[in-house]
């Protein structure tokens, strides 16, 4: 990138399995009203406030057609620009910085929200499959992710207690979080006692039903400097698709994450991911999956994801730290989940994190996924500014 | 008239109950036209060849998403395959077309270069692995869909 784009500010609603007593414009308004105070910007066009809004939901999740309609007084877009992401909040984040760069706006507040529990998720999901040959078969994100899981189990030999510790290590991370919904002092045994799924995948091994939602207002170098002391710069952007039959995939293999992530090390300038990025955010929707995004970071060998987390190194203290927030295993709404991973990151890179802090954290990777077992990736590289 | 489906159950918060009421008549397209045809009429089953990429893709489309060549080689391939991952899936869903628990599984088909996802039967579900044998159990009564074939069971 030539010109920078950086983080004005960020602001998290609680994360809970249930809001009953919400509207999702009411959810919309709490992160906006608040990031609004945070930042002292206003809804105004004459450059010296917010430019544009961008917020990521989904039309099946939200019960609505062009469910943003939901949201778009509380984002600014009353007569004023406003646009949708169809999906995970870290392309959001993306689009915005893509706007901010291409000089079109300045200034850009994201927002990513869900109610989760307003709707039968299983049933959201099986509309991601394509209808003609998948979808009659009742397939979700969850048995497809529990195929993904199995097959990653017969190749590399990962057991349950490796992905366990997973669980136990986001779940007692999520202790130091204030806004994590479920946090738990846990050991492998609880996880390996929680009802089973679909095998291998039990209870403990998957997101639960979560909802909240998360704003960040993104801006220019110059803006940026004038706005805020501690800067956060985005540094690198990749993105990239898998195939979408699911039997195409190596499931195994997340080649779609290890692209978008090389396009993202290549524009940031990293050439070792394990020395040069201090804390890693990652969208684990099972616990396999964050030991499969690891391998597809290049955190570790192919196959060695097991012995990644066994080591220790992905603990808050270790090499590569991973979800030192809790990840989503502690509980984060689909769709908000991405954006959710960037401000985790900048909150490490502003020494704002608290008791999950990484000592000293410089450079941070955020990354969101769509589709059924990390079909899409979504990586944003982010660097301490002061 | 469709009647809307909005009713309020809950007062303490209000809750109000609806469901989105969408029919779709879904066009398949001429080349899953031919391979349901094949599947209802004969048992047959047709994958689609990328010459350029040499890949037999199962189940079959009309491009190649590597080299974005139109595909129109029709190759048949076996009714038997190999395992390459499953899941017992437990939990109940409105969506499944069977009792749980229920044997997804990934078949590579003899003859295809990417696997079918569907469903196992005739097994133990504790007796499934990756890597099994298996076959293409059809329905008596066919109507041209991906639940022509029953399941796919284990190959004695
Ligand atoms: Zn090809």
């Amino acid at each position: 990138m030539g010109k920078r784009v950086g983080i004005v500010a960020v602001y998290q609603t609680k994360y809970e399995e249930s809001k009953p007593y919400l509207h999702i414009h009411d959810l919309a308004y709490e992160p906006i009203k608040e990031i609004l105070k945070i930042s002292g910007l206003k809804f105004v066009g004459d450059g010296t406030g917010i430019d544009a809004a961008i917020g990521a939901s989904q039309d099946h999740w939200d019960g609505y057609a062009i469910s943003s309609k939901l949201y778009q007084d509380q984002i600014g877009g009353h007569l004023r620009p406003e646009s949708r992401v169809r999906g995970d909040g870290a392309v959001a984040v993306f689009y915005a910085a893509m706007s901010i760069l291409s000089g079109h706006y300045d200034t850009i507040i994201v927002l990513a929200l869900a109610k989760e529990s307003q709707v039968d998720g299983r049933l959201v999901e099986s509309f991601g499959f394509e209808p003609n040959y998948t979808r009659m078969l009742g397939l979700d994100f969850l048995s497809a992710a529990a195929l993904q899981a199995q097959n990653y189990i017969d190749k590399y030999g990962i057991s349950p207690e490796q992905a366990a510790l997973v669980v136990v290590k986001n779940r007692r991370n999520a202790r130091f979080n204030p806004v994590a919904q479920a946090p738990a002092d846990i050991e492998v045994q609880d996880v390996l006692n929680s009802p089973m799924l679909s095998s291998p995948l039990r209870e403990l091994d998957t997101k639960p039903t979560s909802e909240g939602a998360c704003t960040l207002i993104l801006s220019t170098e110059e803006k940026v400097k004038k706005w805020t002391s501690k800067p956060v710069w985005i540094e690198g952007v990749g993105s990239c698709y898998d195939s979408s039959f699911l039997g195409d995939r190596e499931l195994a293999e997340p080649r779609s994450l290890t692209s978008a992530a090389l396009q993202a090390y290549r524009m940031a300038g990293i050439s070792d991911p394990k020395k040069e990025i201090d804390v890693f955010e990652l969208s684990e929707y099972t616990s396999y999956q964050e030991l499969l995004w690891a391998e597809g970071l290049g955190l570790c060998e192919k196959g060695d994801g097991g012995k990644l987390v066994q080591s220790g190194a992905t603990e808050i203290g270790g090499e590569v730290p991973i979800n030192p927030s809790g990840g989503l295993l502690s509980g984060v709404p689909v769709n908000v989940a991405g954006a959710d991973r960037v401000i985790e990151a900048v909150l490490q890179l502003r020494g704002e994190a608290q008791g999950c802090q990484v000592e000293g954290a410089k450079v941070a990777l955020a990354h969101g996924t769509m589709g059924p077992c990390g079909q899409f990736h979504q990586i944003i590289v982010l660097r301490r500014g002061y | 008239m469709l009647k809307l489906p909005l009713k309020i159950v809950n007062e303490d918060p209000l809750v109000l109950q609806g469901k989105i009421y969408l029919d779709y008549a879904y066009y398949v397209g001429p080349i899953a036209t031919r391979f349901f045809t094949d599947l209802r009429d004969r048992g047959k089953f047709f994958g689609i060849r990328c010459g350029e990429c040499g890949i037999t893709y199962m189940p079959p489309r009309g491009t190649c998403g590597r080299c974005f060549g139109k595909l129109e080689e029709w190759v048949e391939v076996a009714p038997q395959g190999t395992v390459i991952s499953h899941t017992i899936t437990y939990y109940p869903s409105v969506c499944h077309p069977v009792k749980e628990p229920i044997v997804y599984a990934i078949v590579k088909l003899d003859g295809a270069d990417t696997g079918l996802i569907h469903m196992l039967g005739d097994v133990e579900p504790s007796e499934a692995y990756s890597g099994m044998r298996v076959e293409a159990v059809f329905k008596e009564k066919r109507e041209g869909n991906i639940l022509d074939i029953k399941y796919f069971k284990p190959l004695r």
